[in-house]
């Protein structure tokens, strides 16, 4: 052999053995230092979570009878992985799939593909290894059709699954009190904190508004994982693991279903006269509170809709078109997130303010038909003056210029435009004890806390608004002056006034808040606890709508308790002697016409009407009530806006409320015994609900 | 020569069959021995590979592993036939094996040729059985080589201008012949036998590196020009960063890296792999046998793999230098460098520190005409041991 050769072989030996060496090398890489990573990777690829929903508790009226139950619904998902598998990226699945369902390629497209910052719904915002619902009424048969043949339909399924059902017990439907649920975004999970769900997937559906989302946490139950053992195709081959499902608790409420329906009935045919007069009556709201516990027994508000747009998913065509601004937004919930001027129904705040400032109670007062204020004239409603009168017959006649008069001689006493270090401001401090400006803290999101107009306000609004209104005195509005410009004139005046001393608190603002106009806004619910605490003698209750979680096997997990009511800081003189004059206006005051053929000696009414003066729109309706009125046991409040008086719009609605709860018309009370039953509804062992103690 | 001289001398005689045994005595057994078990582990590895998918298709869930115990034995037979001949027949043989070989890669590219895993390098025969060509074209071109680089010129060390062109040319037909397949990997196959050959039988270092050079930038100018299929280029992108795409032809590089990782230091078990099982890695029981090795014997399994198939190069190796001549070490350096690249290139493509290439493990992975090749090389090296020069 030439020794070249021989060298080369060497070369070839060493060549080898390095080789190998470098084999041996790698695979202690791989396999010893980093195995545990790709042991790792490798059961993230092999096995595959699915989260299984868990069963969500139902919503239930204070007799067990369900507002929110559960339905069981075919639903038809798609396997995003499975179909981008596909050599067509699933296209020939998605067309025989439309097909059967009886929908199209594009609709299903859009359905199954995923959220992202440009693309907006309808797509799929959960985790791409989830099953996309895309089908949740699907006919059985169509079922069948795609389980007989699933080779067709590659990563399509059918399976059982519960779905949110409004049965619409005794009528009720209470949209906005119950809210809506929505798949869980990633956001949102990121954000909220310690909720409880198997990680994100998509189908984990979370409570956006209502009791839905307030009890999101007793109604979720959770979510069970099945891991799915699955193959490079990302067929199931198997089930690794299977973590059960715990379904979730159900929420008993103090609604009472038959109450409920009748505060909608009300409130929709009061919505309707306002119409027949030729009025808007573009929103409405009622309450009905326990005054006692403070137990809220229905809830309504319209504009509203039906939750069930929310199964399977809603469309942001779908959303603008049954929830948008031209249906009124009707997701909103006028009775607790509405604000609105209260008008006279806010008189039993001035009333005790004045009294409280050492105005007699026995006191006689002059009720001319206008009151003049620093040169303007303020009058009374129509102008009809009531001579010398006591406060009683303020109240039962609604006398606006006593009430004037309380507050610009309060206004002075502070000071005028030039108040000392620190104003009274009796009716401002009193408003607040009653609790409006204020949120009441029922068990609801998305609650609104009104306004009462008070001089911090008016210095901060003139902060916010100095330099737009200084802009405005020094140019004036253009487009004004062009048709009206004697307006502008005005207009520019009254600018250059906000400008120079806007921060100031006029003796208008103080007259205007005494009547509950101006810049003075409550809720229907807080107009409602504030009646409640003239009825009980005192005590601010705070409102709930929650009773019990009680799990699906009957136990009950906790009750829930209201908070103790704060006491209501007025003479309880004062409270009985405005009860004794709330009492008289269904009979002799401005809720006569309404309660003329109500037997109120069978169930004494006490309430004050209140027609609220909106500027440019027609007056918003009030009429806020209790009853019985010597044995106060419900606070009813009726708000219509753009709707017309207070007496002829919603005093009546606030009648057919009573006479349904009494069963004053058809014998047949909603509550017997003019009551909220004691004692919680049985949920029997299996789950079903005992209903043999509904009325 | 002297045993061969020896057999005719006591020709019916006792002796004779003493004559035989020695020759029995005489094969490298612990060459034998080490494809033995590689054959053998790599049968089960095939049946793991291949189980589950069967039971899915409904078929008989060891119809690989039982086709595969069968072309064993056919192969060491072949095997034993090539490694009792005279070897030095072989360089008369050889052309024609050569020949053969090419006719076979031209008729793969004519209508009778099949595609298979993307490559047209198939000839189907009939009742489930097919050949590829290129594989026994790798045995023709060996004993070719070294029959044309065996004997330098006067006054040479190596082989001359003339024989190196000539090799050039006998080389450079078959595997353009594969690279219209197209089949990147086994034509590199043939540049790696053909530059270790050429290295062994003494040529100079300038034509070495002269080669290599134009070589790459051969190479280059395919790359640039687009010679090679979109797949092609796509696999050696992958191969630089496997999680660019992880769906695409990344995806087996990927895969198969998870596979081998997961097996750990001791493994899952032999049928056990769970990613084998769910055919996460395409042409497991072929191209990617080592990533069941790798996955249900671990890093303890793989060692011993890779150590066997160094034990096979490290014997042929030395067969290599014992040769009694020039054409039998070129023989067998010229198998060495064949398995040696194949086994370097397959087990580090699965490993993910060489490209994708479609090239079988030898010995291990599943095919028939693979098998019977690989044996057949088995036999040469055989052959060349039993007419080496006596040890010293």
């Amino acid at each position: 052999m030439n020794p070249r050769t021989h060298t080369r072989l060497v070369i070839l030996h060493v060549l080898v053995i390095t080789l190998m060496l470098v084999l041996v090398g790698r695979l202690w890489n791989l396999q010893v230092v980093n195995g545990e990573h790709y042991r790792q990777i490798a059961s993230e690829n092999r096995v595959r979570d699915i989260v299984v929903p868990a069963v969500r508790g139902q919503i239930l009226d204070v007799y067990g009878r369900p507002l929110v139950h559960n339905r069981v619904a075919l639903v038809v998902s798609v396997d995003r992985t499975t179909l981008m598998r596909q050599r067509d990226r699933g296209r020939a699945v998605l067309t025989r799939l439309a097909a059967v369902l009886g929908t199209t390629r594009t609709a299903l497209e859009q359905k199954t593909r995923l959220c992202g910052p440009t693309v907006s719904r309808p797509c799929w915002p959960g985790s791409p290894f989830q099953p996309i619902p895309v089908e949740d009424k699907t006919d059985p048969k169509a079922a069948l059709q795609i389980m007989e043949r699933r080779e067709d339909f590659p990563g399509v399924s059918a399976q059982l699954q519960s779905v949110r059902d409004y049965p619409r017990t005794e009528g009720a439907v209470a949209a906005q009190t119950l809210g809506y649920l929505q798949p869980l975004t990633q956001e949102e999970l990121d954000r909220r904190t310690g909720l409880k769900v198997t990680g994100f997937s998509g189908v984990d559906l979370v409570g956006r508004d209502g009791l839905e989302a307030a009890y999101d946490a007793d109604l979720r139950g959770r979510s069970g994982v099945r891991k799915v053992k699955v193959d490079a195709q990302g067929r199931v081959t198997g089930i690794a693991v299977e973590e059960p499902s715990v379904p979730g608790s159900h929420l008993v409420t103090s609604i009472d279903a038959k109450v409920q329906a009748a505060v909608e009935r009300a409130i929709a045919g009061a919505v309707a006269e306002a119409r027949k007069q030729g009025k808007k009556g573009s929103s409405a709201a009622g309450v009905v509170l326990d005054v006692q516990t403070g137990r809220v027994v229905a809830l309504a508000s319209l504009p509203t809709y039906d939750p069930a747009v929310w199964i399977g998913g809603i469309s942001q065509q779908e959303y603008v078109r049954l929830l948008g601004k031209s249906q009124g937004e009707p997701l909103i919930s006028r009775a607790i997130a509405g604000q609105f001027a209260p008008g006279s129904t806010f008189k039993i705040s001035s009333l005790a303010a004045a009294v409280a400032d050492g105005y007699p109670l026995n006191g006689i007062y002059p009720c001319p038909g206008s009151y003049s204020v620093g040169g303007r004239a303020f009058t009374n409603f129509r102008g009809v003056g009531h001579g010398m009168i006591n406060l009683h017959k303020a109240l039962v006649v609604s006398c606006d210029t006593i009430f004037y008069k309380f507050a610009y001689e309060q206004w002075l006493r502070d000071g005028g435009n030039n108040p000392g270090k620190a104003p009274k401001d009796p009716m401002v401090r009193t408003a607040r004890k009653f609790g409006f400006g204020d949120q009441t803290g029922i068990d609801l999101p998305g609650e609104s806390p009104g306004r009462i107009p008070d001089r911090a306000w008016k210095q901060a609004y003139w902060e916010a608004t100095r330099k737009a209104d200084c802009k405005a005195a020094k140019t004036g509005y253009p487009e004004i002056a062009r048709t009206d410009p004697k307006r502008n004139d005005y207009m520019k005046k009254l600018a250059h006034e906000n400008c120079v001393e806007g921060f100031k608190w006029h003796a208008a603002e103080s007259v205007n808040l005494s009547v509950g106009q101006g810049n003075v806004l409550v809720t229907p619910l807080q107009l409602a606890r504030a009646y409640a605490a003239v009825a009980n003698g005192g005590k601010l209750v705070t409102p709930r709508l929650g009773l019990a979680v009680i799990r699906p096997d009957g136990t009950v997990v906790r009750r829930i308790e209201p908070p103790k009511p704060r006491k209501l800081d007025v003479d309880p003189k004062v409270l009985a002697y405005m009860r004794n004059a709330l009492a008289k206006v269904p009979s002799e005051g401005t809720a006569g016409g309404a309660f003329g053929e109500f037997d109120l000696k069978k169930v004494a009414v006490a309430g004050k009407t209140g027609t609220a003066e909106v500027w440019g729109k027609d007056d918003t309706a009030w009429f806020a009530s209790y009853a019985p009125a010597d044995k106060p046991r419900f606070a009813i409040v009726a708000m219509v806006t753009e709707a017309g008086t207070g007496g002829a719009i919603s005093a009546p609605a606030v009648r057919q409320i009573y006479e349904a709860i009494y069963g004053m018309k058809d014998g047949k009370p909603a509550l017997p015994g003019g009551r909220l039953p004691d004692k919680l509804p049985k949920v029997r062992p299996d789950g079903t609900v005992d209903l043999s103690a509904a009325p | 020569m002297t045993a061969g001289l020896g057999g005719v001398r006591g020709y019916g005689t006792r002796r004779s069959w003493l004559d035989r045994t020695a020759v029995l005595r005489r094969f490298d057994w612990t060459l034998i021995g080490a494809v033995f078990v590689l054959a053998f582990v790599g049968a089960l590895l095939v049946r793991s590979a291949t189980y589950d998918g069967l039971i899915e298709q409904g078929k008989d869930p060891e119809g690989y592993f039982k086709r595969q115990l069968l072309n064993l034995p056919i192969g060491f037979a072949l095997g034993c036939m090539v490694a009792l001949l005279d070897y030095r027949l072989l360089r008369a043989y050889a052309p024609i094996l050569y020949g053969v070989a090419s006719v076979g890669l031209v008729a793969v590219l004519s209508p009778l040729g099949e595609t298979i895993n993307g490559s047209h390098s198939w000839i189907v025969l009939g009742g489930g059985f097919q050949v590829q060509p290129s594989e026994f074209a790798k045995v023709g071109l060996v004993v070719l080589l070294a029959m044309i680089l065996q004997e330098p010129r006067d006054g040479e060390v190596g082989p001359g201008v003339r024989d190196i062109l000539l090799a050039l040319v006998l080389a450079g037909i078959p595997a353009a012949l594969i690279m219209l397949q197209p089949d990147l990997g086994t034509t590199l196959v043939f540049i790696a036998v053909l530059l270790g050959m050429l290295a062994v039988s003494g040529v100079r270092k300038r034509w070495l590196f002269g080669l290599v050079g134009g070589g790459l930038a051969a190479a280059f100018s395919v790359f640039f020009f687009g010679l090679l299929k979109p797949y092609q280029v796509a696999r050696f992108t992958a191969f630089i960063d496997p999680s660019a795409d992880p769906r695409g032809a990344g995806y087996n590089a990927q895969q198969a890296r998870i596979a081998v990782g997961s097996g750990g230091f001791s493994g899952k078990g032999l049928f056990n792999g769970e990613q084998t099982a769910g055919h996460f890695v395409p042409e497991q029981q072929t191209d990617f046998i080592f990533t069941v090795a790798g996955e249900e014997l671990g890093f303890l399994g793989s060692v011993v793999i890779v150590g066997l198939l160094g034990v096979v190069l490290w014997r042929g190796l030395r067969i290599a230098v014992q040769a009694a001549d020039m054409f039998g070490t070129l023989v067998a350096a010229g198998v060495v460098c064949w398995l040696g690249f194949q086994t370097f290139e397959n087990v580090g493509m699965t490993l993910g520190i060489m490209p994708i290439t479609g090239l079988p493990l030898p010995f291990v992975s599943y095919g028939g005409s693979a098998t019977f090749a690989n044996l057949i090389a088995l036999g040469l090296l055989q052959a060349v041991h039993l007419r080496c020069r006596p040890v010293d």
